[in-house]
């Protein structure tokens, strides 16, 4: 505690005492800054490559062959075999792709739109009961999924959705729902009310404002949290794992691609074929990999942001 | 606000607002998450419409249940690890990026392209935990074929003939599965610290550095204090993911829904899944989901007390 309190002003008067015992010139700390710089730059890039070498690899794996995969990590592939790909792609890797967009391209906009509608309500509009709703809302963020897990899977069933589209799109948006709330919450408390009153004197109805003022004005956090959301439901494996599972022998596979790549996995370890797994993480990093480099800094902050809040 | 909130059609709108949200919220999330408590009484299977109240039956074979005792102590272990390695790293490197330049006549500098390595550790990030798990079940392979062994061996530190076996060695399996999660972490907690020090005013870095203090001691005294509240809320983040580790440890290592060898990388997570779906026993793996509950709160909050500091304004 007194660290705290002291590290601005006090302890810089000790070292300024310190200091003119033993002083120090510019240059001094110049050559500092020198050594300082080489040696940190070698850790930074030690790191970087640490992150880079183990993707880099496996994506070369997907050229090799299986023997060549097996006999050494470290050769570079001989003859570069395109194969991999298009049989990966049709080992499930398609399907598995496909069904992820179907259920995120409903998803998503659902989350974004009903968690903005609570938000909204729950930060404009001051009425009995409104602090507890928004608690409510928000304290599911706390609680971890595998507290749900059991009577979640039952409930589905009861509701005649498991390894349903319909059923996971809304165990996604019900599971965004706290984050979403959360942020956005803080997002239009920030909005200007004058533009508001200005819309109400002009007669348009609350919705009409919501859907014409207010949502425009809030663009810039809702394509935060709408990263994140499609960050994270792309990623989702717990839940799909345990609501989109073939219920007979009849059921159509209905897997989401994180299920569907580890599916991949248990198949070609036992096909021993493991080009095409790695054809199929390469493909399902792709899409991650543009998203990420288009929109880093948007991610970067609003990943950032998101946590400190 | 007042013109607002006396506008008409104001209560039908908020009902109208409020009532899809809540009601998806209730169903899937509240409901679920209250019905585990009732359920964590029963002997209920999943399988039969019937099922009988026992009492604290479940939690007393809770801890008399080896494996969950075992996954238990991997969590702890995990939840001391996963932090405090992800947190030293990340600051390490992020302190690196911003103050590891040349100093020049400005003061304390950021490294040239600072930028270019934030992006570059930052992508893990946006991977999904299904991918790391094929990654680095291929980086840990137990044959030549694995980038570490493959890596090892051609450095002579392993032989060829025998190489390592990572995730099916009962010592070697839980660390290597915390090497991934610092591999995925570091990169979010090092932006996320790094945004903390930018916003730190340069003046008082330049104020430390003129008063003589080092890169040290303007790193403990000066930076850290001031990235506490960062600090803070990312340990309570890394134990949550080190409470779970569900994905990692299921497809990784070896046994129905992960564990092995042995049970010697079992978290709670897995032992409930497997109870759950393999085992048929609903009722108990719901006792597990409330036993993980009320240590993700107690972690959370002794979390929060233990590194509450006076709260710096600048």
């Amino acid at each position: 505690m007194t660290t705290v309190i002291k590290a601005p002003g006090e302890a810089a008067a000790e070292k300024r005492s310190a200091a003119s015992g033993q002083p120090r010139g510019r240059k001094k700390s110049g050559s500092d800054g020198m050594v300082l710089n080489v040696f940190s730059h070698g850790f930074l890039a030690v790191w970087g490559i640490l992150i880079i070498l183990p993707l880099i690899w496996l994506v070369l794996g997907s050229f090799k062959t299986d023997v060549q995969i097996g006999e050494s990590a470290l050769s570079w592939p001989a003859n570069w075999h395109f194969d991999a790909f298009p049989r990966a792609w049709n080992k499930g890797i398609g399907s598995y792709f496909a069904n992820t967009l179907i259920v995120m391209v409903f998803s998503v906009p659902l989350t974004m739109l009903l968690g903005s509608m609570a938000a909204y309500v729950l930060a404009r509009y001051p009425f009995r009961g409104n602090r507890p709703i928004y608690y409510f809302f928000v304290s599911g963020a706390m609680f971890p999924v595998f507290l749900a897990l059991v009577p979640l899977f039952f409930m589905v069933k009861r509701l005649d959705m498991l390894n349903t589209y319909q059923g996971l799109i809304l165990v996604y948006v019900a599971y965004s729902m706290p984050f979403t709330v959360f942020f956005m919450h803080s997002f239009f408390r920030t909005l200007p009310t004058a533009v508001h009153e200005a819309a109400v004197i002009d007669g348009a109805s609350h919705t009409r404002i919501f859907f014409q003022v207010m949502m425009p004005m809030a663009k810039p956090g809702l394509i935060s949290v709408g990263i994140f959301n499609v960050l994270g439901q792309w990623n989702q494996y717990i839940l799909p794992s345990v609501l989109m599972q073939p219920q007979t022998g009849s059921d159509p596979e209905r897997y989401m691609l994180t299920q569907g790549l580890i599916q991949l996995q248990y198949q070609m370890g036992y096909e021993t074929d493991l080009p095409v797994l790695f054809a199929g993480v390469t493909i399902a990093m792709i899409p991650m990999l543009v998203v990420y480099l288009s929109f880093q800094r948007q991610i970067q902050a609003g990943l950032t942001s998101a946590t400190l809040k | 606000m007042s013109h607002v909130a006396n506008s008409k059609g104001r209560g039908g709108f908020i009902a109208g607002f409020l009532i899809l949200p809540l009601a998806l919220y209730l169903t899937f999330v509240i409901w679920p998450y209250i019905q585990t408590f009732g359920y964590s009484f029963t002997n209920w299977t999943g399988q039969s419409p019937t099922f009988d109240f026992v009492g604290l039956d479940n939690y007393s074979a809770l801890l008399k249940d080896e494996v969950f005792r075992g996954a238990l102590l991997h969590n702890l272990l995990l939840l001391v690890f996963v932090p405090t390695v992800t947190i030293l790293i990340s600051l390490f490197f992020a302190f690196m990026l911003n103050a590891g330049g040349r100093s020049g006549a400005g003061g304390v500098q950021g490294v040239a392209g600072s930028a270019l390595y934030k992006v570059i550790y930052f992508f893990p990030q946006v991977l999904s935990l299904a991918i790391l798990a094929v990654l680095f079940g291929a980086v840990y392979r137990s044959d030549e074929g694995g980038l570490l062994n493959g890596f090892l061996s051609k450095l002579g530190l392993v032989d060829p003939a025998h190489p390592i076996e990572w995730l099916n060695q009962p010592n070697f399996v839980l660390w290597c599965l915390l090497l991934v999660v610092v591999w995925h972490g570091v990169g979010f907690y090092l932006v996320l610290f790094s945004a903390a020090m930018q916003s730190v005013p340069k003046d008082i870095y330049e104020a430390a550095l003129l008063d003589g203090a080092g890169r040290a001691q303007t790193f403990f005294k000066v930076t850290l204090p001031l990235l506490w509240d960062s600090v803070q809320t990312s340990a309570v983040y890394l134990g949550i993911a080190a409470m779970d580790m569900f994905v990692l440890v299921s497809t990784m290592t070896s046994g129905q829904f992960g564990g092995g060898p042995d049970h010697h990388s079992e978290v709670m997570a897995t032992v409930l899944m497997r109870n759950f779906l393999y085992f048929g026993k609903a009722g108990y793996a719901c006792a597990m989901g409330v036993v993980m509950l009320v240590l993700t709160l107690i972690l959370s909050a002794i979390t929060l007390r233990a590194t509450r500091r006076e709260h710096v304004e600048f």
